[in-house]
């Protein structure tokens, strides 16, 4: 590293054009990767937080979705007696406008059994009582023991826990016979939307024949939230493209700057520098420029992340910042790489001038 | 040091060097036989095309001839890998090139101390021995300039010291006058040449400059890739 850090000292302009880039991209990167995280979770945090390991969903022809699934009481009940089947809660999931004295919210109210363990930790429902998100109960501004009208109906309040979100609303808890009277008015309708399964060693494909139900694990399920692959999938594509971009960048500047360095690559290995010397030196440098602007890149994220945290979805996590930024890093290592290889073929003759 | 057991510099033995020209091949070296002796300059002096520079590049282990024998330090070079090959050059012989070729992110200190950077040596401990051979050129108070600030003779004289680094069996001198004026170029060939006898380095000296062939201590001729019979020079001590 000792021609490779007195580059970066004399040749400034260049590095800090370079530097300003990367910074720019992984600042960039970082912020989608916080937004792309927080949209998810405003989109799918009260799934992923539920105490269980399969969704069961009603089976039909068309693709598995939360919002066209219905599951009958019968069906839960084979479910809870099915081998292998810990625990089967049914779960009813419906759009709701809530209403109290310190606002309205357009909210996703979650039915199920007083007692059922997929409640938030520590809480407990009983007929017309409501357990409301963190983000519910701000949006309403109601708190523990205050009441709140949930379509039509009123309800208690009996604790506010927890930010679980789906769809992008904050989620109300009721029993599944409140839930049941607020998705479907005074006409029959279902039981439950799908069934929440803590299972061990459950044969869930031949349950599924039998009981007529469509199982997948719990994390899978997401892709049945009404546009959650869409979106996801538009960030992330978003994403990938960044992470191609600055490799490319990265590759091209290198690739420049190696031709540049051929008569002094010449002259280095006519002097005697191995190969190997000249690629360290050289992908030392590479580094030294990708994890010093990502650095500062993923520190302008999440200082601008923390700033719109309020207003904005955007997850500040180590996960969300830190995993990006290496790959943004590894992406670019490999751009170096592939740019700067074209130093094995210098010949060191070139030093020499003509040697005929 | 014992003068029996000490190898010689520089030993080419019969060495043809070939190169592709059209569908046939030009013979660049033809059957060369040569020895630098420690402590001695060695001109090699012919018109431009003799084969000058392709003897240098054979002998800097840049090129590898088609049939003969090269030995640098008593090391045999033939049939050696290119990793070998540049440890050889690395730590044996030192390569003062026609023009500078200095980094022009390094100091003139720095450029010496590449070298033992290169060697895998800690650059900072070699401090104390660049600053050495910088006053040894001439250079003292010069040590922390850039290349750009630095004059051709300057930078000429840092292009020595940087070859004496690794303290070199073998130097290896391309046309080092080509791009100064007549005294300056005197005074380097005299610089060199002192540098030869005091640190008893072997120095093979291309040039086609004969008004400098005075300060050397033997001359060869090289035509049609052919040496011919070293001639008389003002200081010379005789041939071999």
């Amino acid at each position: 590293m000792f021609v490779a850090l007195r580059d970066l000292r004399f040749a400034k302009g260049r590095f800090a054009l370079m530097g300003t880039v990367t910074v720019l991209i992984a600042a960039l990167v970082g912020l989608l990767s916080g937004l792309t995280s927080g949209l998810a979770h405003q989109n799918t945090s009260a799934v992923t937080g539920l105490r269980a390991d399969r969704i069961a969903f009603g089976a039909t022809d068309e693709d598995r979705s939360y919002t066209d699934s219905t599951v009958s009481a019968e069906q839960w009940r084979q479910w809870a007696r099915a081998p292998g089947v810990e625990a089967a809660e049914p779960l009813g999931i419906a759009a709701a406008k809530a209403r109290a004295d310190g606002g309205t919210a357009s909210v996703s109210a979650f039915g199920t059994e007083p007692g059922a363990g997929i409640l938030p930790e520590g809480s407990a429902l009983a007929a017309s009582e409501v357990v409301l998100s963190e983000a519910a109960a701000e949006e309403l501004g109601a708190g523990t023991g205050e009441r709140v009208t949930l379509g039509g109906a009123e309800f208690t309040v009996t604790a506010v826990t927890g930010d679980d979100w789906f769809s992008h609303t904050p989620v109300v808890w009721t029993t599944l016979d409140d839930w049941q009277g607020l998705a479907q008015g005074a006409g029959e309708g279902p039981h439950a939307t799908v069934v929440a399964l803590t299972t061990d060693g459950a044969d869930t494909a031949a349950a599924d024949e039998r009981i007529g139900t469509d199982t997948v694990e719990r994390d899978d399920s997401l892709s049945a939230i009404g546009a959650y692959t869409s979106e996801n999938g538009s960030l992330q594509l978003m994403r990938g493209f960044l992470f191609a971009i600055s490799a490319l960048v990265v590759g091209a500047f290198f690739t420049v700057w190696t031709i540049q360095r051929r008569p002094d690559v010449a002259v280095l290995k006519a002097l005697g520098a191995s190969t190997r010397y000249l690629l360290k030196d050289a992908l030392g440098q590479a580094l030294v420029l990708l994890v010093a602007g990502t650095a500062v890149g993923t520190g302008i994220a999440a200082a601008v992340g923390a700033a719109v945290a309020g207003t904005v979805p955007f997850v500040l996590t180590a996960g969300s910042l830190l995993a990006p930024s290496g790959v943004l890093v590894v992406l670019g290592a490999l751009g170096a790489v592939l740019a700067v290889r074209r130093i094995t073929s210098v010949d060191p003759l070139i030093a020499l001038g003509s040697a005929r | 040091m014992n003068a029996a057991t000490t190898p010689t510099p520089l030993r080419m033995t019969d060495v043809t060097l070939t190169y592709p020209d059209g569908r046939g091949r030009l013979t660049a070296l033809d059957r060369v036989s040569l020895r630098a002796e420690a402590g001695s300059v060695t001109a090699v002096v012919g018109p431009s095309g003799s084969g000058k520079s392709s003897l240098l590049a054979v002998a800097a282990t840049l090129v590898t001839p088609d049939s003969g024998s090269v030995e640098v330090a008593g090391e045999e070079t033939a049939g050696r890998g290119a990793a070998a090959l540049t440890r050889l050059r690395r730590s044996r012989v030192g390569i003062v090139f026609q023009q500078p070729h200095l980094l022009a992110s390094l100091t003139a200190r720095e450029q010496l101390q590449v070298m033992a950077d290169l060697e895998g040596r800690s650059p900072r401990s070699a401090k104390g021995r660049a600053e050495e051979l910088l006053a040894a050129v001439g250079l003292e108070g010069e040590a922390h300039r850039r290349p750009h600030q630095l004059s051709g003779g300057q930078r000429q004289r840092v292009n020595i010291a940087r070859a004496l680094m690794n303290d070199p069996d073998l130097l290896l001198v391309d046309e080092p006058t080509s791009a100064l004026d007549r005294g300056r170029g005197a005074t380097v060939v005299e610089l060199l040449t002192g540098l030869t006898h005091r640190r008893a380095v072997a120095t093979l000296l291309v040039t086609h400059d004969r008004e400098q062939l005075a300060a050397v201590d033997r001359v060869v001729e090289v035509h049609d890739g052919r040496l011919r019979s070293p001639q008389p020079s003002g200081r010379r001590q005789g041939t071999s």
